[in-house]
């Protein structure tokens, strides 16, 4: 029997390899990140067993545990879920992109640019505008920031080195005027631009994060699904795609902004949470392989279940104390990371 | 020719420190500068010199100079021409362990912050260099930079996860994760000074090995060096130099990428003029940006670390876009 699947469309073009094996993968993750989002909103300062959290789900359940469900905890998990995994995908495809493993939206400098739009509007808008606003602020950051990378970087066409290298700089000083910002600003904006650069999803709610997120989420990874077969393309390197008859500047063009506009979301709403989009991708690879029709989705749910994990341990490590999420992502994620870099030492 | 050339930028220098204690807020004559010093009758202008200007003046020259030799000092070893210990992760290093040791610890006292300072740009720094340099090409540009990259956001996540967490720090840590030399004093910079003058006196020392290094590490073996020793003694210096300057200043971004490049460009590649130069160069530059900060938004300053991070981007984006390695 053949262990691969294969699906094939003409209109929209679209072709994808799937091994059996990687399906029953991503069926079982997907399992997994539901069965963690059903446990992680269960614990709190009132532990609601699974059973009762899926009853108030479906408004069968105690009053008052529904409430506590569905109004307070749900949403930050979902935001968790939608985060986790714009930021993994974001990730996977600059990975593809750049054709170096290590690459990530907050290296290249993606997460600082929407920091620093965030911090912007805090410092000159906050009390006239609405707060929702803030994720605007966020994202025209982030493309600000690409904008700025791709004309810096280019040079006769786009090289990913010079990408990686221009990004950590620009990174570096973007970060540092944020500060400068901070520093300035009274003691409240200060900590909220704080807890915005860590990277933290306390408080999230239906209508301000996930109603703002959601839509975006739901366009762009499936869009990014779509380009799967270029992601695998530009990963054998320019030459090799180019040959293949790839249109590759255009092409770097198109993924670099999907990569940036769900990096830049995802941002927009949690904060920087760092190191997500390197990690998540990574797992993945080794799980399923290069294939990006495969490698995303379960990217995306690896992504996803580690900031639920992530954002469990900030919540109760310290109770009652809720440290931000984005200070475990990068405990976990740089010494990965490390053995990443030691793993990789001969490629 | 070049020693000439060397004495006039030492009397920049000095000019640049006259000019950073004479201008400010308060704008205050020379003559009563001088008379600060002679005839002390604590006026307030006499005050603001001998308490604020001064060190801060000082530290400014200390501190640039310092991050200016490590800078070269990395390029060199790492054959990486955007090294520095802002790339590198060292500053992010040291200011982590220096706020977790007045927070955490609650350790006080310059001296043994001092020493926090020096463990962390010590661990952050091993951690990148032994990273970047596993594997059979050894040391890339893109493998050292992203590990610096990574060390550096790791470091930041955890020191902004503990000023959120500690409330009290908050506005105590927020001035370390941005470099300034304003609101010191003379103690802090007697302090670190032992530290910054060892590393200089071995980065002069080594000047002459880093020529023979900097042709490559098979051609230098080949020739006879020790490249490991020298490496080892390079890195030490760099620990010193970086270390000791977070614990001054805070994480001061980008001086070590562009005074090294500015020097190379002035007097070529010969390091034993290269590291006194970068020196010189350094402590101008962070007086003169530390000066200028204090224009931009009078009456209140900007950290003199976003001045030299504005500054350094259009450097680092030319090197980066020219490619070519150190050598």
């Amino acid at each position: 029997m053949n262990k691969y699947t294969t699906l094939r469309l003409d209109k929209p073009r679209l072709s994808f390899l799937m091994e059996r094996r990687s399906l029953l993968l991503t069926l079982g993750l997907a399992v997994l990140c539901l069965a963690v989002m059903v446990i992680s909103v269960g614990i709190g300062s009132k532990w609601i067993p699974p059973l009762e959290v899926i009853r108030s789900v479906f408004g069968r359940g105690d009053a008052l545990n529904e409430v506590v469900v569905t109004k307070l905890r749900m949403p930050r998990i979902v935001i968790a879920v939608l985060v986790g995994a714009s930021l993994a995908v974001a990730g996977a495809v600059l990975q593809g992109l750049v054709r170096n493993p290590l690459a990530s939206p907050d290296v290249i400098g993606v997460t600082e640019g929407a920091s620093l739009g965030a911090v912007l509007f805090l410092y000159f808008f906050y009390g006239t505008l609405s707060i929702r606003w803030m994720p605007v602020g966020a994202i025209i950051g982030a493309f600000a920031i690409t904008a700025l990378l791709y004309a810096l970087a280019w040079k006769k066409g786009m090289s990913p080195i010079r990408l990686v290298l221009i990004g950590t700089g620009l990174s570096a000083a973007f970060k540092s005027i944020a500060y400068m910002l901070i520093i300035s600003s009274p003691y409240l904006l200060s900590v909220k631009s704080i807890t915005f650069m860590t990277g933290s999803i306390y408080g999230a709610s239906w209508q301000n994060d996930v109603a703002a997120l959601l839509p975006w989420v739901a366009v762009l990874l499936p869009l990014t699904w779509l380009q799967a077969r270029h992601v695998n393309v530009q990963s054998l390197g320019e030459e090799v795609a180019g040959s293949a008859g790839a249109n590759v500047q255009r092409q770097q063009l198109l993924l670099l902004l999907l990569s940036v506009a769900l990096a830049g979301a995802a941002v927009a709403i949690g904060g920087a949470i760092s190191f997500i989009g390197l990690i998540a991708p990574h797992m993945a690879r080794k799980l399923v392989g290069p294939s990006f029709g495969v490698l995303m989705p379960v990217s995306a749910l690896l992504g996803a279940i580690v900031l639920l994990v992530a954002d469990i341990v900030a919540r109760t490590a310290f109770y009652p104390q809720d440290v931000a999420a984005g200070v475990f992502t990068a405990a976990v994620g740089a010494p990965f990371f490390l053995f990443l870099l030691y793993k990789q030492r001969n490629s | 020719m070049r020693i000439v050339f060397l004495i006039f930028s030492l009397f920049v220098l000095l000019g640049a420190v006259a000019c950073s204690i004479a201008f400010g807020v308060t704008d205050i004559p020379f003559a009563k500068i001088v008379e600060a010093f002679t005839h002390f009758d604590a006026s307030q202008e006499q005050l603001i010199v001998r308490t604020a200007r001064v060190p801060r003046a000082l530290i400014a020259a200390a501190v640039g100079g310092s991050l200016a030799v490590a800078g070269t000092l990395m390029q060199v070893i790492t054959r990486n021409p955007i090294a520095s210990p802002s790339t590198y992760g060292v500053n992010a290093g040291a200011a982590f362990f220096v706020v977790l040791a007045s927070g955490l610890l609650g350790i006080d006292g310059q001296a043994p912050l001092t020493w926090a300072g020096l463990i962390g740009a010590g661990a952050s720094g091993a951690i990148v260099f032994v990273l970047g340099s596993l594997g059979r090409d050894g040391m890339t540009p893109v493998k050292l930079t992203l590990a610096g990259a990574t060390i550096a956001a790791f470091f930041f996540s955890l020191t902004q996860g503990y000023m959120l967490a500690d409330g009290r720090m908050f506005d105590q840590v927020l001035v370390w994760m941005v470099g300034s030399v304003a609101g010191r004093n003379l103690d802090q910079l007697l302090n670190v000074l032992p530290f910054l003058g060892i590393g200089l006196v071995i980065a002069l020392l080594l000047s002459r090995h880093l020529n023979v290094l900097a042709m490559g590490d098979d051609l230098a073996k080949g020739l006879g060096q020790s490249t490991a020793r020298i490496k080892g003694l390079a890195s030490l210096a760099i620990i010193l130099l970086a270390g000791a300057s977070v614990a001054a200043a805070g994480p001061i971004a980008f001086v070590g990428i562009i005074v090294p490049h500015v020097v190379r460009y002035l007097v070529g590649g010969d390091y034993r003029w290269i590291v006194p130069y970068s020196a010189v160069f350094g402590a101008i530059l962070l007086v003169g940006a530390d000066l200028g900060s204090r224009y931009i938004a009078m009456p209140s300053e900007i950290p003199v670390g976003v001045a030299t991070a504005i500054l350094g981007v259009p450097f680092f984006v030319y090197i980066a876009r020219k490619g070519r390695r150190v050598g």
